[in-house]
């Protein structure tokens, strides 16, 4: 016996506190308060399906899912391609390279939060970008108080702190595939296009799978950028809030509806869960072929 | 050679032009942040005329800024140690012990990991408030306190290890504790790294979490305050820019201090997984 029998229940210990008391417990519980009628003082009544019925008849629950939907299909594609092309720019080992990686990482490192401020103050009706867009001939873009330019320029928001952080995947990935293919492919006589669609593509497959997945679920879930750049409002009558952004403002505060919010929590938890098992099948049928 | 010259010219001018992209707009942020009072902030320049590190101290005086910083700091500094210690000692039953009932608790962390902290948020507020800790920055640090990721990252790790070493150390009569602290330990330094900048990131980061379980200014971590103080004082961006410079620049320097063990660790895990 190399340790007594209640040990590793210590080393444990603090780790399943947490995950119990803070992450499955609250998770137990959201389920059955969506069969509730709680609110933020507490109680709450068994309503059977209540909750669901009023979501599928309340027109805010069809506006935030479309809108998450839209915003997940938005970024997915810009996310797989862009740092991709980024990596294999930023690949090769040139003088300087650890100074453009780093910079490139650096909206990544800066919060959510500071992005969303830099980017409504660039995107302000006054802003740099309408400076520029004036300079050039045109004229000033309502980017933050049309809700359907609010959506997309959050998604440019995402876009632009995402190019960083899946560039270091890809990068990570691009050191695997094997330079014998490259090469060749470059002794076929295959150009840098040729090279690029039959060799690392098909060898980064299950990279980029794994980048639609991250990037789609991150997308389904989103909240600060539309937040931030709506200053909380989720734009013009609401008409831009996501799902996660109406789950906060239904559930939270003294007026809270607890129950409501928890339903609308459980059907978050089961999209966010299919879109992980579509990703899985995915990532199984590559591995067969 | 004359091609070579040629791509690599090409190679560099994609590297510029994303570098201005990824930069630039926290350049434009931090020349609104030092651009005086009488100065056009909406005019297209670069350069100050006239450059002044006066908003910095006048944006601590409409919102007590330097206080959400040192709750900002406090946070995530508690986050990291949590973290990095509580992750490795389960990560370490989970990976050296032998012990009934270990499979049951790497489902308990594995399902932790796929419940969405979105999903649950609300329901987590009730059970702060249950504690009686809302409004407390002791409920700001609890539920990413251990992460049930970084406890499967580091068994990894230290699944490792080799196990000879540790016979030889259970033979020289060293008890689990010893053998987790000098041998273990010292072993997944790389990984505790990575876990330790991305605890840090993370909850320097989090807003919705705070958003939701604080309600006195005087507890705000950084990013709410920052999000009240462009909601206030929407009018004066000079004071909007020098408050996220205060916010970006303890990250920036803290991941230069970093950054080869980052990009390092972050190779080594793509490689195993």
């Amino acid at each position: 016996m190399t340790h007594r029998p209640y040990t590793p229940w210590l080393f444990l210990a603090p780790g399943l506190a947490v995950c119990l008391l803070f992450v499955l417990f609250p998770f137990l519980n959201m389920i059955v308060l969506a069969f509730t009628d709680a609110s933020a003082l507490g109680g709450g009544q068994f309503t059977g399906v209540d909750n669901f019925v009023r979501m599928v008849q309340d027109p805010k629950f069809w506006v935030a899912a479309r809108n998450s939907g839209l915003y997940m299909v938005g970024v997915v594609p810009p996310l797989v391609l862009l740092p991709l092309l980024i990596a294999m720019l930023a690949q090769k080992i040139v003088p300087g390279i650890g100074i453009f990686r780093t910079a490139f990482f650096t909206p990544v490192i800066a919060s959510t939060v500071v992005v969303g401020l830099i980017w409504t103050w660039l995107l302000d009706s006054r802003g740099l970008v309408n400076s520029m867009v004036e300079a050039l001939g045109g004229s000033r873009i309502p980017f933050l108080t049309d809700s359907t330019l609010l959506l997309i320029s959050s998604m440019v928001v995402t876009i632009w702190r995402g190019l960083g952080y899946y560039m270091v995947i890809y990068l990570a990935a691009l050191a695997n595939v094997p330079k014998d293919l490259h090469e060749a492919a470059m002794v076929d006589g295959a150009g840098p296009v040729r090279r690029f669609w039959s060799v690392t593509v098909p060898s980064l497959r299950p990279t980029m799978v794994l980048v639609a997945a991250l990037s789609a679920v991150n997308g389904f879930r989103v909240f600060s950028e539309i937040y931030l750049l709506s200053g909380g409002s989720g734009g013009p009558g609401g008409a831009s809030t996501t799902l996660v952004m109406l789950i906060q403002s239904v559930g939270r505060g003294l007026t809270g509806e607890v129950g409501y919010a928890s339903a609308l929590s459980v059907v978050l938890f089961v999209i966010l869960l299919g879109l992980l098992l579509v990703t899985l099948k995915l990532n199984r049928r590559e591995d067969q072929l | 050679m004359k091609r070579a010259h040629l791509f690599l010219a090409l190679r560099y001018l994609g590297l510029l032009s994303i570098l201005a992209i990824s930069i630039g707009p926290f350049l434009w942020q931090f020349a609104t942040s030092i651009k005086g009072p009488g100065e056009d902030v909406f005019v297209p320049d670069f350069i100050p005329d006239d450059p002044t590190f006066g908003n910095y101290a006048a944006v601590a005086d409409v919102v007590p800024v330097w206080t959400f910083a040192l709750n900002s700091l406090g946070v995530a500094s508690v986050n990291v140690i949590t973290n990095c210690l509580g992750a490795a000692m389960a990560g370490y039953a989970l990976a050296r012990l032998k012990f009934r009932g270990r499979r049951f608790a790497a489902v308990i962390f594995a399902s932790s990991i796929l419940v969405p902290f979105e999903a649950i948020m609300i329901s987590l507020f009730l059970v702060m408030r249950g504690f009686g800790l809302t409004n407390t920055l002791t409920a700001v640090v609890l539920p990413g306190a251990i992460a049930a990721l970084n406890v499967l990252l580091l068994r990894n790790a230290f699944l490792a290890l080799p196990a000879e070493v540790e016979e030889a150390a259970v033979i020289d009569g060293a008890n689990a504790w010893q053998r987790f602290i000098r041998l273990g330990l010292p072993s997944v330094k790389g990984t505790l790294v990575v876990v330790a900048l991305f605890s840090f990131m993370f909850s320097w980061d989090d807003f919705l979490w705070p958003l939701i379980v604080l309600s006195d200014q005087e507890k705000y971590t950084l990013t709410i305050g920052l999000a009240y103080l462009q909601g206030t004082f929407v009018q004066n961006q000079r004071l909007v820019a020098a408050g996220t410079i205060i916010a970006v620049v303890p990250l920036i320097l803290l991941f230069l201090l970093l950054q080869k063990h980052f990009f390092r660790g972050v190779g080594e895990g793509a490689i195993k997984g």
